[in-house]
């Protein structure tokens, strides 16, 4: 099958009409969210909302009802190695085997391109190399990923998810148990390399403050329906914010029309 | 550059010091068998016996036609099939961790040996004929009990994919165990008249051992070494759990099936021919992982070398401890795996 990935052209990622069951619960309800290639969108929700769900359908770990494309392709038509090569996935809770070390990490993201006996190359090799130098990692490759800090982890996560050369960037709650300074660190990186190598990004976060200085779009999920999509001026708004989270916030519009949001304690 | 000549512990490429350290292990263990047994036989003798009967090789042992059949017919033979179930033991062991991402996995813990002890016996009182005539039925036999133990334990510890605890499937491995073991014994005691055979059989023991034994586990040993080996790449994958494996392009549950029946054929070739013999498979991953690092491409091939290296010396133990009277050889893998369990147990508790 001749890949899309093969030009390098940004992918679009649709869901038309999915729904997503979950034991009996309909997790994602009729969902439609259209993420134009080569933008980010973050889908934000309060907790249980859908939103890493429906990342799991995207990622076709979770079965779900009706389309979901990557490109020109459904999703389910692409089998496990063409999605991986169009798509790379940044779980909340990655899995880290004790004992192997950042540069053998790194290299799994080769497995999709590689043969049935997943034997690396020289290619294999100097691509997850050019990688790790990008992000700031060459120090570290022959550490333990499982000796290292939460953020230092968290880059070399995203560095096999890059070391995957998908156009789709996928990110599950990437700044969850990182301090203030190592979110930015983790955000401003899966910014500059979106712009490097034109990636479309789809990301999920809980932390308003800083949502609305990293995404072109900004989905709101709330118990399974997109409630609100739009440029993060249009969405991050009190009055939306107090609607679904319950809280009352600041906004303020900068320059560069993106948009920080600070709260203030409820009064009782 | 990441290749490096020292063994160590980072990386994933074999490597030609690791290799050749597991090469060095197997001689070593080699020649040590086959010199170490009641009749004294100088270590360099032996040595030019054994460069002897390699082709194109010409050098004088100096041995008597006596001392030559002692080592060529009795011991020898037993030394390989030493190393040929060692290495199977401990490179199933090696897989089963991979696939079932659970250090404590182990072809004796987990049932897989009783279901092919059951296998293998009930092969052995109805006196299967030789398939085609020519082929052994018992390791057949073990075979199918074997496939049949692991698909009980692993059903009853995955559940859609997901994997229980480290415990859990240790607990549904004794009980399969308990269970085939039940029925292994009961099938044993209803043919009296084979009880001695299959009750010798079933301690494990090398001591029987003669070239036949060799040519009959050697075919199963290079096949499931090679089935083994190739899938070293995909148990790192695995490694990661099924969902992010699957979104690296992996199938995991195919792959585990791959996996799970090559390491069964390699675990019930190995019971078919020396009995249960315990623990090898668990000691000599984690002592691999230990010194070489969690990288399946380096575990796998180490466990199969220093896995024959440490049976055939457990054997040399288990001959001369008591010599002349020989302990089973599970007795002195026991003494050495049990302990190592409990470590690796407490260790995985605590972490």
């Amino acid at each position: 099958m001749t890949s899309p990935t093969d030009s390098g052209a940004p992918l679009d990622v649709r869901w038309s009409g999915v729904s997503v069951d979950l034991g009996g619960r309909q997790v994602v309800d009729d969902l439609d969210l259209l993420v134009e290639g080569g933008s980010w969108t973050t889908i934000i929700g309060p907790n249980g909302a859908g939103k890493t769900t429906l990342l799991r359908a995207l990622s076709g770990t979770a079965p779900y009802r009706g389309i979901i494309t990557i490109g020109p392709d459904e999703g389910v038509g692409l089998g496990r190695r063409e999605r991986a090569r169009r798509l790379a996935v940044v779980p909340q809770h990655p899995v880290i085997p004790p004992g192997l070390d950042v540069f053998d990490y790194a290299l799994l993201g080769r497995s999709p391109h590689q043969g049935v006996r997943f034997a690396a190359s020289e290619d294999d090799r100097r691509r997850t190399s050019a990688v790790l130098e990008r992000l700031g990692l060459t120090d570290f490759a022959h550490r333990f990923v499982d000796s290292l800090s939460g953020g230092e982890r968290q880059r070399v996560v995203v560095a096999r998810a890059l070391v995957q050369d998908a156009p789709v960037l996928v990110l599950d709650e990437p700044t969850s148990f990182l301090d203030l300074g190592h979110q930015m660190d983790v955000l401003e990186l899966i910014a500059e390399l979106r712009a490097e190598r034109s990636l479309t990004v789809v990301c999920t976060l809980h932390d308003l403050t800083v949502v609305g200085q990293f995404a072109d779009r900004i989905a709101v999920l709330d118990d399974g329906h997109l409630a609100e999509h739009g440029t993060p001026g249009e969405v991050l708004t009190p009055s939306v914010i107090s609607r679904y989270w319950g809280v009352d916030v600041r906004t303020e519009i900068h320059d560069d029309t993106s948009v920080s949001v600070s709260v203030r304690r409820r009064e009782r | 550059m990441i290749a490096s000549q020292t063994p160590e512990r980072s990386g994933s490429r074999l490597g030609a010091a690791w290799l050749l350290s597991g090469i060095g292990a197997v001689l070593v263990a080699g020649v040590v068998g086959v010199a170490t047994g009641p009749v004294s036989i100088p270590i360099g003798q032996v040595i030019r016996e054994l460069l002897d009967r390699l082709p194109l090789i010409a050098v004088d042992s100096s041995l008597s036609t006596t001392e030559q059949a002692i080592v060529w017919d009795i011991r020898a033979p037993r030394v390989v099939l030493g190393l040929l179930v060692g290495a199977l033991l401990a490179g199933s062991g090696a897989a089963y961790q991979g696939v079932f991402r659970n250090p404590l996995a182990d072809p004796y813990l987990l049932g897989i040996a009783a279901g092919a002890g059951l296998g293998a016996t009930i092969a052995i009182v109805t006196e299967l004929r030789d398939v085609f005539g020519f082929i052994n039925p018992v390791p057949f036999a073990a075979f199918a009990g074997a496939l049949l133990a692991v698909t009980a334990a692993g059903t009853l510890s995955v559940r859609r994919g997901r994997i229980g605890s480290p415990a859990t499937l240790i607990l549904a491995g004794v009980a399969v165990a308990n269970f085939f073991t039940a029925i292994q014994t009961f099938v044993q005691q209803q043919n009296s008249e084979t009880l001695q055979q299959v009750f010798a059989w079933i301690l494990g023991r090398l001591s029987t051992a003669g070239w036949g034994e060799v040519r009959l586990l050697l075919p199963y040993a290079v096949l499931c070494s090679l089935g083994m080996l190739l899938s070293v790449g995909a148990l790192d994958v695995l490694a990661v759990g099924d969902e992010e494996a699957s979104t690296l392009g992996l199938n995991p549950r195919a792959t585990r099936r791959v996996v799970l029946v090559v390491a069964s054929l390699a675990a019930a070739a190995a019971v078919a021919v020396s009995g249960l013999i315990g623990f090898v498979g668990l000691v000599v991953p984690h002592a691999v992982r230990m010194m070489a690092g969690a990288s399946h491409r380096r575990v796998l091939p180490l466990s199969l070398l220093f896995g024959g290296a440490f049976l055939a010396l457990a054997d040399v133990a288990a001959r001369t401890i008591q010599a002349p009277a020989e302990l089973p050889i599970g007795v002195i893998t026991a003494f050495i795996g049990a302990p190592f369990f409990l470590l690796i147990l407490r260790r995985q508790l605590t972490s």
